[in-house]
């Protein structure tokens, strides 16, 4: 197997899931007409959650700014459609828990009035911090799925003198082609926001990691890419997880990201190609990052297919838009590999939903797990080279330190494991709940240190006061006995101030 | 007969005083362990544990008394930490780690009295003379001491709010029992 993947140029990691993409990649984009009511919720990115400032009853244009970053790394929300601030409140948030989050919810008055902002003139004349600045005010996070604040990320780069950019284009999760739409329908704007980010980061070379199940993009991207010979478009092979920036970063270049560190610090930063785009209308058109291409797919949709939407807009509607043949047995955001099962649909779409998939009963089945019968298909499959059975032979047992060194902090949670397993057994959910566990434990730890310094502070005051007070009272008895004895006749006046002071 | 009992004498002599000055200033004060497993707890003398404070707590864990569940506010993490540390197995299935709780001020109720501000250990209550208190949520250990010093039964222990920060994945459901 690996002699043959030399010739044929295949990654020796991974699995080949059949990828579901076409017909609803082919399907021409179709826009989303705006909706009566968003929802938009202030904690749609990696780090502290935005802080609002609108009020209720407050009119609000559209892409006009209705939460601000909180923190270093935080994002901005902006109002996806024109219209009223209705409420600020609880909305089921995109998450396995099904628990509530904060969000803005915006009656719209459908006119969709952008707010006029003022593009960057020239940026490729501006300071690379610059569009570092307008990026983070655009509130443009990584749209690949981590949804990582992109700014942060260019200042990273920046300092560790990154030279490559390398733009991914990978989308290997099966199902999902909002990415390809992106790259199909605006490649100049994929190609001048990685341009951008080149002149923000430093970087002397992009290079387009496509992978070669999507001809018409990697067409398209080389259209757009001929007047800039240094963004690359590079085809690589359709192999999940591609679309992983360790992965990628050692299809394209051969380098491989250590343990526990980063991506630039082997000298190239990921961005996604969805990500390119938003920072080209962040800087040349003002645009901050309302709205975004989501991609419908699945056995229960009617006409699936791309989507143009306001991010806010509940999954609900887009289901409605499209037609539903039967009700789903399972939604789920993102991909079927990595995905967030949700609950309900009752669920606004935020910055990192690439997708919604509303699957028929057939294509949710989910087969009874059996025992490991220690067939090692796992760590075949592991593109982060770990003993996926081991690890969950541990956590099995509760033993989470011993499936900690297996490293389990590299895995990726890519499901490549549970996909070939052939006894079906749910090893990332036990990957998740062990790293769940560890960090719950280690958040615990924090608490009691934090704990131990407020109780000692706590002691060292009250002594302190005491001692104050002994101080204070041993002054009052010197100043009471020096004025007994300096007033040899008591005199009514030191009997009063005597008085008084006890 | 004299050289003898002199020499045994003057030998019991130095021997007994080099004893005494040895346990004079090689004494070990207390148990090392004990200041290990003191580190260990959370210090904030809340006597759910039944002991005086947490050093009393080292003590008794060091002796073999206390069982490493003790301690409430610790919780799983504190009492898996301690079983390391002394070599103990133990079963954390029974602690209830279920429910870390915090104090919570029902407001309506609230005179005012700055009772519960004097107990807490860690400062985590707000207020002042006849305004209404407030629990700081990130400081409050659940250590419950300012329940029973409170007039009115405004204060009461409310579980910890799962967030979505908080929340985590459950353990799939074994498969083969």
């Amino acid at each position: 197997m690996g002699f043959l993947d030399r010739f044929l140029n295949t990654p020796s990691w991974g699995v080949h899931p059949e990828d579901h993409k076409r017909p609803a990649a082919d399907v021409p984009l179709r826009l989303f007409p705006s909706p009566g009511r968003v929802f938009m919720p202030l904690h749609q990115h990696v780090g502290g959650a935005a802080r609002p400032i609108v009020l209720v009853g407050q009119k609000v244009l559209k892409g006009q700014l209705i939460a601000e970053a909180q923190g270093n790394i935080s994002a901005p929300i902006h109002a996806p459609v024109s219209g009223t601030v209705s409420a600020v409140g609880d909305v089921t948030a995109p998450h396995p828990s099904g628990l509530p989050f904060k969000a803005i919810t915006i009656d719209s008055d459908g006119a969709d009035r952008w707010l006029e902002a003022e593009p960057l003139a020239d940026p490729f004349a501006a300071a690379p911090e610059e569009i570092a600045r307008r990026a983070a005010l655009a509130g443009v996070v990584g749209l690949g799925g981590a949804t990582f604040p992109s700014a942060v990320k260019f200042a990273l780069g920046k300092r560790l003198k990154v030279s490559t950019l390398i733009v991914n284009g990978g989308e290997c999760e099966p199902y999902l082609s909002s990415d390809d739409r992106v790259m199909r329908d605006f490649p100049d704007m994929v190609v001048d926001g990685a341009r951008l980010i080149m002149h923000s980061i430093g970087a002397s070379e992009a290079l387009v990691g496509i992978e070669d199940n999507k001809p018409e993009a990697i067409a398209a991207m080389r259209q757009a890419a001929v007047p800039y010979p240094e963004v690359k478009i590079r085809p690589v092979p359709a192999r999940y997880p591609m679309g992983s920036d360790k992965q990628l970063i050692q299809t394209l270049t051969g380098k491989e990201v250590p343990s526990d560190a980063r991506a630039a610090e082997v000298g190239v930063l990921v961005h996604n190609v969805s990500t390119c785009a938003a920072v080209h209308k962040a800087i040349r058109l003002a645009q901050p990052l309302v709205e975004r291409i989501v991609t419908l797919n699945g056995g229960a949709i009617a006409t699936p297919g791309n989507v143009y939407a306001p991010l806010g807009t509940m999954i609900s509607e887009l289901l409605a838009f499209v037609g539903l043949k039967e009700a789903p047995s399972r939604l789920i955001l993102g991909g079927p590999m990595m995905g967030t099962p949700l609950l309900h649909d009752r669920i606004p779409i935020v910055k990192g939903a690439s997708g919604i998939l509303a699957f028929n009963a057939a294509e949710a089945f989910v087969p009874d797990a059996g025992p490991c019968i220690r067939c090692g298909s796992c760590t075949k499959a592991c593109p982060m080279g770990l003993l996926p059975l081991e690890m969950a032979a541990r956590i099995r047992v509760g033993d989470l330190e011993g499936a900690e060194a297996y490293a389990l902090g590299d895995c990726i949670s890519c499901g490549c494991c549970a996909y070939v397993c052939p006894s079906h057994i749910p090893l990332v959910q036990y990957f998740s709940h062990a790293k769940g566990e560890l960090t719950a434990a280690e958040r615990t730890k924090l608490r009691t240190d934090a704990t131990k310094r407020l109780a000692e502070a706590k002691s060292a005051r009250i002594e302190r006061e005491n001692r104050e007070k002994a101080e204070a009272a041993a002054k009052r008895k010197a100043e009471r006995e020096a004025a007994k004895a300096t007033a040899a006749p008591p005199s009514p006046v030191v009997e009063k101030t005597e008085g008084a002071s006890a | 007969m004299l050289m003898s009992v002199g020499s045994l004498a003057a030998m019991g002599l130095t021997l007994g005083s080099v004893l005494g000055i040895a346990s004079r200033y090689l004494a070990v004060e207390e148990n090392p362990i004990e200041a290990e497993l003191q580190a260990m707890l959370p210090g904030s003398q809340c006597g759910q544990c039944g002991y005086v404070g947490c050093a009393q707590a080292a003590v008794a864990l060091a002796k073999g008394e206390a069982p490493v569940t003790l301690c409430p506010p610790g919780g799983k993490a504190t009492a898996e930490a301690l079983a390391a540390k002394l070599g103990v197995k133990v079963d954390l299935s029974q602690v209830s780690d279920s429910g870390p709780q915090i104090a919570d001020v029902t407001e309506e109720i609230c005179i005012g009295c700055c009772r519960c501000m004097k107990v807490c250990p860690t400062d985590a209550i707000i207020g002042a003379a006849k305004q209404i208190h407030n629990v700081i949520r990130e400081a409050c250990t659940g250590c419950s001491s300012c329940i029973d010093v409170c007039p009115t039964e405004a204060l009461g222990m409310v579980p910890i709010p799962v967030t979505l920060q908080h929340w985590t994945w459950p353990k799939p459901a074994s498969a083969h029992h």
